[in-house]
């Protein structure tokens, strides 16, 4: 896919939850096609401490309004400036990179969308594309209390959300891992993103229940195609770039201990 | 429109703007971005005889106004290049420069023999900054011998522009210039990355898998411009000067300093787009100054 600079308008930004940001863009002309799972790298370099653009998933890519957004957590320097964005202020994307999530040929399967912390974030839009072909998908999404759900009536739009919290407050208490949906119910296909140890387990799960997974990974990157070979995860082709190979792989292609 | 044309001893440049090895891929990852065609030269990624794993992940650490990178010369070695990446790359009209890194001096020649009998390839820059593995693993770059034997040796071999690669981890950085180019070189590029630490303090770990690594950035301009300086005026072969260089001013201070070309590294991370947007700059710096040619601003630096 052809890739885009552009200066987008922010159209507005808002708190989600504690510490994330949802941000919604615009542009005069029609934004390009972008994919489930891909992602953008956005400009932040406004002080001496941030330098590189900051990869961020394509939260959801909506055509008919022609807007971007971007749920963002708030990690350091360059996304806490990202908070600061107003309405009517311009941001510097580049965009779309990587490669999406690999959608089902077949609208019989039956897709598990397992998401994380912020990882949550390339979910929504996967799911809205299934339910555009007619496939139902379920969202099971995971964190430590309730104070990092998020978006959870945005994702009940699109399909069924079962949640777990460590601490037990909503949903079932525990790791996605442990969700009673995972015994009662049938997947053909899971597709998951959030913390590496997270979606190690979620691997291994799907693994040993012979159910096909793709995992979203985000290893810290500079340039977003391919070209400074620092974001590489081994794999069994050797070491491979995130941003251009991936970030959404087959947990087949991998070499996690699984 | 001022005249933007330059040249490295025989390699004539559309104008001096370069990218800088390892920055940009095999040129084509930018093609959405920039007009290759409109670039003085592509410097591709770091070749090797054989294919190389490169370094474990965590290869990266930002840093004020700067990076670490410890990559470990990942590519799938020489003749993968030139039977998979060279056909892909040869019909541009810019440069398509080679960069040839090696931890023997064998290895340095077989690959820049391979290189040599590519048409359309026609340079090399010579990375000395990686470790002999023979002399106890210190980079052949650091010492005048050591570059002395690499250089001469590739010379004999290799019969196109020579451009050498000087790492600026040394005492002076005159000293292994005037090796190189006794030994042959047409040219010399620098510099090179800086090493360098990264810590995470909360882990008590290093950033980098390998510990130290390469730093580039805006934050190490200063030194490569004075090192820049200091090169032109020791030796009479052209100098490619290179280190943070972001925007077409950054690039006119190496051209002043006394370099011929320059090239673009980390910048290309902040604007993918940025390399042909220098080149512009230059044109209108010489137009807004009067200068019919960059060559005027060559080594100009009024001291």
């Amino acid at each position: 896919m052809k890739k885009y600079i552009l200066d987008l308008t922010v159209r507005d930004n808002v708190s989600v939850g504690k510490q994330m940001i949802l941000l919604r863009l615009t542009a005069d002309e029609p934004l390009p096609e972008m994919l489930p799972g891909q992602f953008v790298e956005v400009r932040v370099d406004q002080t001496p401490t941030v330098m590189l653009r900051r990869p961020i998933s394509i939260h959801y890519y909506n055509k008919e309004n022609n807007e971007l957004g971007l749920l963002v957590q708030l990690v350091g320097d360059g996304t806490r400036w990202m908070a600061t964005l107003k309405a009517g202020d311009t941001l510097n994307l580049v965009l779309p990179l990587g490669n999406g999530f690999t959608l089902p040929t077949d609208t019989a399967v039956r897709p598990l969308l397992i998401g994380g912390g912020v990882g949550v974030a390339p979910l929504p839009y996967l799911g809205m594309k299934l339910k555009e072909m007619g496939v139902e998908p379920t969202f099971l999404l995971g964190s430590r209390t309730e104070n990092e759900l998020v978006q959870i009536a945005e994702f009940e739009k699109v399909g069924r959300v079962f949640i777990t919290t460590e601490n037990g407050a909503v949903g079932e208490q525990g790791y996605v891992t442990q969700h009673s949906v995972l015994v009662k119910e049938q997947f053909d296909q899971v597709y998951t993103c959030g913390p590496k140890p997270m979606m190690v387990a979620v691997a291994r799960w799907a693994k040993g229940a012979g159910v096909a997974c793709e995992v979203s990974l985000e290893n810290k990157m500079a340039c977003g195609v391919g070209a400074c070979l620092c974001c590489v995860e081994d794999t069994k082709e050797g070491n491979v770039c995130v941003c251009k190979e991936g970030p959404v792989f087959s947990i087949d292609k991998l070499s996690w201990q699984i | 429109m001022a005249d933007l044309r330059t040249s490295i001893g025989k390699l004539e440049l559309a104008n001096p703007v370069m990218t800088a090895s390892g920055t940009f891929g095999y040129g084509t990852e930018f093609a959405d971005f920039v007009d290759l065609d409109k670039l003085g030269g592509v410097i591709v990624k770091g070749t090797t005889l054989h294919h190389r794993e490169g370094n474990p992940y965590p290869r990266m650490a930002e840093t004020p106004s700067g990076m670490l990178n410890a990559v470990g010369l990942q590519n799938k070695g020489v003749d993968y290049f030139c039977e998979k990446i060279y056909p892909t790359i040869k019909d541009y009209k810019t440069n398509m420069i080679v960069n040839v890194s090696g931890s023997a001096v064998e290895d340095y020649v077989a690959t820049a023999e391979r290189i040599n009998a590519l048409e359309n390839i026609p340079a090399i820059e010579l990375n000395i900054s990686c470790p002999n593995v023979k002399q106890g693993g210190m980079a052949f770059g650091v010492t005048a011998k050591g570059a002395a034997e690499v250089v001469s040796a590739v010379r004999k071999a290799y019969d196109k522009t020579l451009i050498v690669k000087l790492s600026p981890n040394v005492t002076d950085i005159t000293e292994i210039a005037r090796a190189a180019e006794a030994a042959g070189a047409d040219s010399v590029s620098l510099i090179n990355t800086l090493l360098g630490m990264a810590i995470d303090a909360e882990r008590r770990r290093p950033v980098l898998s390998t510990v130290t690594g390469g730093m580039s950035g805006p934050a190490v301009k200063p030194i490569a411009l004075r090192m820049v300086w200091q090169v032109a005026k020791a030796v009479n072969i052209p100098v490619v000067g290179l280190g943070g260089i972001t925007n077409a001013t950054d690039a006119i201070e190496f051209l002043l300093a006394g370099a011929s070309a320059i090239e673009v590294g980390t910048a290309n991370f902040m604007d993918p787009a940025v390399t042909g947007k220098i080149v512009d700059g230059i044109n209108e710096y010489l137009d807004r100054h009067g200068f019919a040619s960059v060559r005027d601003i060559i080594g100009a630096l009024e001291v």
